[in-house]
């Protein structure tokens, strides 16, 4: 057991020092939020249990460029599509199969729709879990309840050019109702 | 002004549709829920036997033979992949028009497509007689050649469509489940039951800048999935419709097929919602009647969607003045399998008018009692295209019937152990309805008002 602990501690992701605060209301948070902002502090972070809209606005978070991502590897999924099947039967062994051409294009359409689905979902999961920093082992959580039914933001004290102290008077301001010194 | 009917019923908060929710998955379960797994479990180690026996000795255990060579393997496989697609529909095609109502649906549908695809997948595999071969249904580099599967075959389209949509409709499931995954880790009493929900949910914390790239991604995939369900039964169509055979060869069929597929698909999903919300009565104010309701009138739509393409083939058949066509469509009304055609008339087209009427549409024993006669229904109406179209094609010298045996039997009773022993075993482990997703549908002033900035 105790090299599974030791295991463990060894691949946890390694958080900031900063101070936490605690909404027990999304609205609310979304006010912070916009605030904290405002004082001019860039790299802090929102933890929520859903997705809360006004959020992204609030913190100055842009749009996710993933789209991107699935639109090129779609693209690149049905040329592969098309690449394979003209390779394979055109090139590398060309059959004779009912006579039919064998560069036959509508019947490789299915196979090139259906890869383009394939690389271009896959791919944007694989992105997703690179910029959301996943799959992570024991990350450090702030409060459980923050997957639950409460609603925090975090501001590291390195980055923000405040110190601890302050950043509790900033968030006590702004309504937290929990304040945490903590690691994320 | 119309009245909205709220989405989730009852006074709760964010804390108590966690609690809801997750209680599934964290208390023991009773011995109702045993029960059912064990008969279950016991319908799943015949059909382990059944298709085990059928892979060692061979496909002639079943009742396949000239002219039928395809039989309960191949109707059964067309009736799960089926089954599948209203999961798709319900979480992306909804999800894509805005459909809120179907939120709490959503998570089960989806797991339900997921094992009706995984069980629908043995079904050609073992039809092929040797299973262990199945890999060469792959292209993959051989030392044959090498010999490349044959891109312009419908079954190598299927192969395709089927290994993507079990892929992709597994990934969509997954990663809706990621967050209401940590909701569960983060709950956990105990270290192991932390540790394995924290390596399910892969380290999800919530972070916003996280929820951002999540909304997005799950976005594109129901993007992706839409096209993506609507193409699979239609490649699944092309298997019968690119033969030439009377009664396959028609171009009504992709769209046949996909409003079938999600015609038995609502009809299974409101069969396992019935029994969830006997089961487990707190899901009640999540899976309102009004979603109930919701489904039953797809079902009835579809339904007559379907009895319209019954109707127009027959009309094609006369229209067409094909001589062999026509006999085909006579035949299957009024030839031997007589019987098999008016149960599909009946249970898809006939009986799904009752929903027409409030009362059958918002009442559970009838919804129940329906539901499994679309089952039922769309099992007959693969039968009926599969077998009827060839026990009887051009040549009468050709002529033949397909008879059950014992084993036809097993495989196809047999599949139900499997989808439901996996389905019941979800609903305990993993949670049923998506937490994260409920909890941005409640009504606007809950939890004492505090959500007065509207």
């Amino acid at each position: 057991m105790a090299i599974i602990e030791n295991l463990l501690e060894a691949v946890r992701p390694k958080g900031k020092r900063g101070v936490a605060g605690i909404w027990h209301d999304e609205h609310h948070l979304v006010e912070a939020a916009r605030k904290v902002r405002e004082t001019g502090i860039k790299n802090f972070e929102a933890i929520t249990p859903f997705p809360v809209h006004g959020l992204d606005d609030a913190m100055g978070i842009p749009l996710s460029f993933i789209p991107w991502v699935t639109f090129i590897m779609g693209v690149c999924g049905c040329a592969f599509g098309l690449w394979f099947t003209w390779w394979t039967f055109c090139r590398d062994w060309p059959l004779n199969i009912g006579g039919k051409p064998f560069f036959s294009l509508p019947a490789y359409i299915p196979i090139m729709f259906e890869l383009t689905i394939l690389f271009a979902a896959l791919s944007s999961v694989a992105t997703l879990f690179v910029v959301c920093g996943i799959p992570a082992i024991e990350p450090q959580i702030i409060d459980p309840d923050l997957t639950s039914h409460k609603f925090g933001l975090f501001i590291p004290t390195g980055e923000s050019g405040y110190d601890s102290a302050k950043l509790e008077k900033l968030l006590r301001d702004l309504g937290a109702n929990e304040i945490k010194h903590t690691e994320f | 002004m119309m009245r909205r009917a709220p989405l989730v019923m009852g006074q709760n908060t964010y804390r108590d549709i966690s609690d809801d929710i997750c209680r599934l998955t964290e208390t023991l379960p009773d011995t109702k829920f045993l029960f059912g797994l064990s008969a279950a479990l016991c319908l799943f180690g015949l059909y382990a036997l059944v298709q085990g026996t059928i892979a060692a000795t061979g496909m002639g255990l079943q009742g396949i033979n000239h002219p039928v060579g395809w039989g309960t393997d191949i109707v059964t496989f067309v009736f799960w992949i089926g089954i599948g697609h209203a999961g798709t529909l319900i979480s992306a095609i909804l999800f894509l028009f805005r459909q809120k109502w179907r939120t709490s649906i959503a998570r089960t549908a989806e797991a339900m497509t997921v094992f009706a695809v995984m069980t629908a997948g043995l079904f050609p595999i073992l039809h092929t007689g040797r299973p262990w071969l199945a890999y060469w249904l792959l292209p993959y580099p051989n030392q044959r050649g090498p010999l490349w599967v044959n891109f312009r075959s419908p079954l190598v389209w299927d192969v395709f469509a089927v290994s993507t949509y079990a892929t992709v409709s597994m990934v969509f499931w997954y990663v809706g489940m990621v967050p209401d995954l940590a909701t569960i880790r983060d709950r956990a009493k105990s270290v192991w039951r932390r540790r394995i929900y924290g390596a399910l949910s892969l380290g999800w914390r919530g972070s916003a800048r996280q929820w951002n790239h999540y909304e997005m991604v799950y976005m594109l995939l129901a993007g992706l999935s839409a096209p993506l369900v609507l193409s699979v039964h239609s490649i699944v169509s092309f298997d019968f419709a690119v033969a030439n055979l009377p009664g396959w060869h028609t171009t009504i069929f992709p769209p046949y097929f996909v409003a079938g597929a999600i015609f038995s698909g609502f009809g299974m999903v409101v069969t396992i919602m019935t029994i969830l919300r006997e089961a487990h009565p707190t899901f009640k104010d999540y899976i309102t009647m009004d979603h109930m309701e919701a489904m039953n009138k797809i079902i009835m739509m579809t339904g007559m969607m379907v009895g319209y393409a019954y109707a127009s083939e027959f009309f094609i058949a006369w229209y067409s003045g094909v001589e062999y066509e026509q006999f085909t469509f006579i035949n299957r009304a009024f030839g031997p399998y007589w019987w098999a055609y008016w149960i599909m008339v009946s249970c898809n087209v006939f009986i799904p008018q009752l929903f027409w009427f409030r009362f059958f549409r918002r009442s559970i024993p009838w919804m129940f009692v329906i539901s499994i006669f679309v089952n039922i229904g769309m099992w007959f109406e693969r039968f009926v295209i599969t077998v009827t179209s060839l026990h009887r094609d051009f040549l009468p010298s050709n002529w033949g019937m397909w008879v059950a045996t014992i084993f036809d039997y097993g495989a196809l009773f047999g599949s139900f152990g499997m989808f439901f022993t996996l389905f019941l075993l979800y609903t305990r482990v993993l949670p049923a309805i998506s937490i994260a997703e409920v909890k941005p549908v409640l009504p606007v002033g809950r939890d004492g008002g505090n959500h007065g900035h509207h």
